[in-house]
């Protein structure tokens, strides 16, 4: 049993009651003192040379302050990258220009050319549609494998081709990887398209940028996963501006999902504006904006091939994946097919051998970056669905196939450069086995055959690497910056304690998980503890939340401060019941000396350490406040098993999902509401791949799906019920928590079993179908039926 | 949005002379006037909101016909029941928001091709009565946003003959939740009419093949293995040409074997 809102306490999520009645305070809801406002005005086609911009009508147009080009951001950094990959041949990326106003080129659609500042939104965007932008449109380079012929139009004319990089790993591997497929006893090819994404957080993004004149210091308002981040990329390498010069402040966020851990154009230039005309400049993105500026998802086409010796054993994997840069490199966009995906490739299962090459590739589209899972899920999906393929081909079960295979002993070295340190894959595969009542699977798809449909059950695992992540290792595989995390803790004189968290709450409840593991580890009630964060000038320099990194970071950053803490003020109560320190014990929020009747409240030792009257200020200072930064030694290893069940309507080919279970392993857990909560949410975004998202552009670079009209995001209509279960729990080696991390698995684990259940669904109605592309929507499953 | 004049008439004959104004636009429930408007893809110089017309508002019921006054809310017409595949067709359009503002003048008047109303006044055969006079759906439905109404010209009510039988069959776009294919199937005085939005790149049409073998025999079983030609037919995103005419057939015969 839990202590009330300790550890493993389904605490409800007190950020609840504010965002529940309308009292939060989003990014949008700030209001500065004399603000004006900016309209972009974006390229209406994906690739042209800009011959002249003419603002002059504009400029006299009411209400305009100033009008922004290119031109005016000339001798001003770029948006910078902030990962290096080195290519197969030891060659880095390369790497092109990315001005916050387009100069000389637009290269997707929805690239900013101008920027309007005016009194009001509508008479900003009067005055944008004024200005006169003579373009020469220019092919657009859509297609990846087209973009890389000899002789292709090229997006960045300065670069030698449209390759970002061609990626090899591990290319020590390779030839022992042809090797092994050539002898091996069956090859099982599959290929793929892992289709783009558009992240779309409820909350659209919002930048506001203020500058203090009498200061000189700047501030930026916006909706960021990584406040911090931000600060130093746009401070350090856009604008010239010392971090102590410049606050950047990301409130409540509703939603990021990735898109918002990106250093934006429009954030740049609201604090370039801000200090140019010296007046507030707001910017609040229209959906139809965020569908065109929003760093998009996925889009990687994969051939994977599986090889198995006589026994089923996999011997080796082989890919070849084309991933979609987009027009530009976003910030953290090189690693996503490279580290958060080649590094994954093992998945559950004990493969000798794995090489994995990627082709990064520039394209006149939106930048593509980070989206939930992030590289892991585009990992998951293609082995996950590749060994679905051979245990048919093969005819053999395919939990089976997967158990037989599994990695039983840990820690285990991947051929693919991580190591898992602990897990336990049969356990998940029992919890689900448990869940899913497959013996009765026979009679439920009869059941669905006698009303005319087609029923399949799908399974698959997963594992990812997240905790993001050990600075020297990512250092050494390319980024430019360090992945630790960090958290001050101030206790105040009446015992009640703040925590400022370098670590950034979007929706992950962190305000309500964080306060239970200081009100465990001291033994006072939870709400003696509130969480800070958002804002760089009250918390420590963090990285930020993404890559299911916050307890595992973060969480651990501030166990150790909380530690310092503790360490103090067990010295303080030593010296107010004049015992030795080493016999002093907390518990339940009092200090006690061990075999007697000694004790001090928490709440006197804290008032002691801020009114040092009788304290001991020759050994220690005065006060209760420590910090910590905390850099994890490895990854941590979520793993799990997922299952789907589905029906499919032969005569429309829509599917219906029956059931889906999920059974994870996250390592010890803080609290299992807001667990099971944010797998849903991922398994909900999971089946929106599996099912109904599609970012489409024609071959001129429109994008097609521009609206929710187009767009499909699952609804609750789409989503079944959920069965999780947690409870195989293998706890992470190298944190104080013992925790692994939940917020990307069920997008990460979920869209295989969707599509393996299809299939099955179909096999078994005689259609000899082995792949659909996701999303698998009804007129895909019509069409492979009907080899329409 | 760009900025437009707003007048508020509390009858039809006053609407009709605001909306002589050049590039006068008539507003009713707005649920695709307003996003156009807020999307800057249209600026007319005055909107002219029908919502204070009282005339144009309530659902008579008497003997052989039903006459929806063309500001009804599809939630008036979802709740009313007197052809029950009608209110059901209203209660599946949109969302509750969009029930409770949109109304069947202006879904008539929009003439969307994917709009689920429309189905319904070809399929039952319905006469659009505007201010100046009345135009059979047969004549009315002209294509993709296009309608036989004239400049400045105001639906003011929709008749509706009963039914013997009816139903509607919405296969939905899996986004916008919009018809991909909606079939709507009627059996009345006159015979079998079938009226399928969503499909045609021409608009609501009227599927007289199945409307035929029906006449004869009304059951799904007369359309076994029917299907509309895909030429014509719209291909996207969401499905192509020869999709959209596997549906029709499909939602033709899900929609026969409903009405019973």
């Amino acid at each position: 049993m839990p202590m009330d809102g300790g550890i493993g306490a389904s605490t409800k999520r007190r950020e609840d009651v504010r965002f529940l009645t309308g009292a939060g305070n989003y990014t949008d809801d700030i209001n500065v003192n004399g603000q004006a406002y900016v309209a972009f005005l974006r390229s209406d086609v994906a690739h042209g040379k800009i011959k002249s911009v003419d603002t002059s009508d504009a400029a006299g147009m009411p209400g305009v302050i100033r009008i922004f080009t290119g031109a005016d951001f000339e001798g001003i950094g770029g948006l910078p990258c902030g990962w290096q990959v080195t290519d197969r041949h030891g060659e880095p990326m390369q790497e092109p220009a990315h001005p916050v106003l387009a100069q000389g080129k637009v290269r997707h659609v929805g690239d900013p050319i101008a920027a309007v500042v005016a009194e009001t939104l509508e008479q900003a965007k009067d005055a944008a549609e004024a200005i006169e932008v003579d373009l020469e449109e220019l092919p657009a380079v859509v297609d990846m494998k087209a973009a890389l012929v000899d002789g292709a139009v090229k997006v960045h004319d300065d670069l030698t081709s449209n390759l970002c990089y061609d990626w090899g790993f591990v290319e020590e591997n390779r030839d022992a990887v042809d090797q092994a497929i050539k002898s091996a006893a069956h090859v099982t090819t599959l290929e793929l398209r892992n289709q783009r994404l558009v992240a779309n957080p409820m909350e659209p993004r919002v930048a506001i940028g203020d500058f203090n004149r009498a200061t000189g210091e700047s501030t930026l308002y916006t909706t960021s996963q990584n406040p911090h981040v931000i600060r130093l990329l746009m401070g350090a390498f856009v604008l010239g501006i010392p971090e102590h010069k410049l606050r950047v402040v990301a409130p409540d966020v509703g939603g990021g999902f990735g898109s918002k851990i990106f250093h934006y154009a429009e954030e740049a230039f609201c604090t370039f504006a801000a200090k140019a005309i010296n007046r507030p400049v707001k910017w609040t993105a229209s959906r139809s904006e965020a569908f065109l500026s929003d760093a998009q998802g996925r889009d990687h086409v994969t051939k994977i091939e599986l090889a198995l010796d006589a026994d089923n054993n996999f011997t080796a994997i082989r890919t070849e994946t084309y991933a979609n840069m987009g027009a530009y490199l976003s910030t953290f966009a090189p690693s996503v097919p490279t580290w958060l995906h080649g590094t994954l490739m093992a998945g559950n299962y004990k493969t000798p051998v794995i090489y994995v090459n990627v082709k990064a590739v520039f394209t006149n589209t939106v930048p593509v970056d980070a989206y939930r899972g992030a590289g892991r899920p585009e990992a998951t999906f293609q082995l996950e669905r590749v060994i679905d393929k051979a245990a048919r081909e093969l005819g053999v079960d395919p939990i089976a196939l997967r158990r037989q295979n599994f990695v039983t002993e840990f820690p285990y070295a991947t051929p693919v450069a991580v190591e898992y340190d602990t897990g336990d894959y049969n356990g998940t595969m029992d919890a689900l086995e448990r869940m899913i009542d497959r013996d009765g699977f026979a009679a439920r798809r009869a059941a669905s055959e006698a009303k005319g449909k087609l029923r399949g059950l799908g399974i698959n695992c997963y594992i990812e690497a997240c905790g993001i992540a050990p600075s020297q290792l990512v250092g050494q595989l390319g980024a430019r910056a360090g992945l630790y995390e960090s958290a001050t803790v101030r206790v105040n004189a009446t015992g009640g304690i703040v925590v400022m968290t370098g670590s950034h709450s979007h929706g992950q409840g962190h305000e309500t998980t964080f306060p239970q593991v200081i009100a465990e580890m001291i033994g006072i009630d939870a709400s003696m503890v509130e969480i800070e964060h958002g804002d760089t000038q009250n918390t420590p320099m963090g990285m930020g939340t993404y890559g299911s990194r916050s307890i595992a970071v973060g969480g651990s950053a501030m166990v150790r401060a909380a530690e310092k803490i503790i360490a103090k003020a067990k010295k303080i109560a030593a010296h107010l019941m004049e015992a030795a320190e080493a016999d002093v014990e907390l518990k339940d929020g009092q200090f006690s000396v061990a075999g007697t009747d000694k004790s001090v409240a928490w709440g006197d030792v804290c008032l002691a350490a801020y009114v040092p009257h009788n304290y001991p200020l020759e050994e220690i200072e005065p006060g209760l406040e420590e910090t910590a930064f905390y850099d994890p030694s490895n990854f941590t290893y979520p793993a799990g098993a997922y299952s789907c069940e589905v029906e499919v309507d032969p005569e429309t080919g829509k599917v219906e999902i029956c059931s889906f279970a999920a059974a994870d392993d996250f390592g010890n857990i803080i609290n299992p509401m807001i667990v099971d909560g944010q797998v849903h949410g991922g398994i909900g975004q999971g089946i929106g791949q599996a099912l109904l998202e599609n970012c489409v552009y024609d071959d001129q670079g429109q994008l097609l799906s521009a609206s929710f009209m187009d767009y499909a995001m699952p609804r609750a209509d789409d989503v079944p019920f959920y069965e999780v279960d947690h409870s195989s729990r293998t706890p992470c080696t190298h944190n104080p928590l013992g925790v692994k991390g939940c917020g990307e698995a069920g997008a990460i684990g979920s869209p295989p079993s969707v599509v393996n259940a299809v299939i099955d669904a179909l096999q078994s109605g005689g259609h000899d179908v082995d792949h659909i592309d996701m999303p698998v929507s009804p007129s895909r499953v019509w069409a492979a039926m009907n080899n329409a | 949005m760009y900025a437009f004049d707003f007048e508020r008439p509390s009858t039809v004959a006053d609407a009709v002379a605001a909306l002589s104004a050049e590039d006068a636009q008539a507003l009713s429930g707005g649920q695709t006037l307003i996003p156009t408007l807020k999307q800057r893809l249209a600026s007319p110089s005055k909107l002219v909101s029908l919502g204070g017309i009282a005339e144009l508002q309530g659902i008579t019921s008497d003997g052989d016909a039903v006459t929806i006054g063309a500001g009804t809310t599809h939630a008036a017409v979802a709740a009313d029941g007197s052809i029950p595949a009608l209110s059901a067709l209203a209660g599946n359009i949109g969302d509750p928001a969009v029930r409770n503002r949109g109304t069947i003048g202006g879904s008539l008047a929009n003439n969307d091709p994917a709009a689920c109303y429309p189905s319904a006044a070809l399929g039952l055969g319905a006469t659009i009565v505007t201010n100046a006079r009345e135009i059979v759906a047969d004549d009315f439905f002209q294509g993709l946003f296009t309608t036989a109404l004239d400049e400045g010209e105001i639906i003011t009510a929709v008749r509706f003959p009963k039914p013997q039988a009816a139903n509607y069959q919405k296969f939905e776009q899996p986004a916008s939740r919009f018809a991909l294919v909606g079939v709507f199937v009627a059996k009345g005085a006159d015979g079998v009419r079938v009226a399928v939005t969503g499909a045609s790149e021409d608009g609501v049409f009227r599927w007289s093949e199945a409307e035929a073998a029906l006449g004869s025999n009304f059951s799904a079983g007369a359309l076994d293995g029917m299907a509309p030609p895909a030429d014509g037919m719209i291909s996207d995103l969401h499905g192509s040409a020869a999709y959209r005419a596997n549906l029709v057939g499909v939602m033709t015969r899900r929609a026969v074997a409903a009405a019973g």
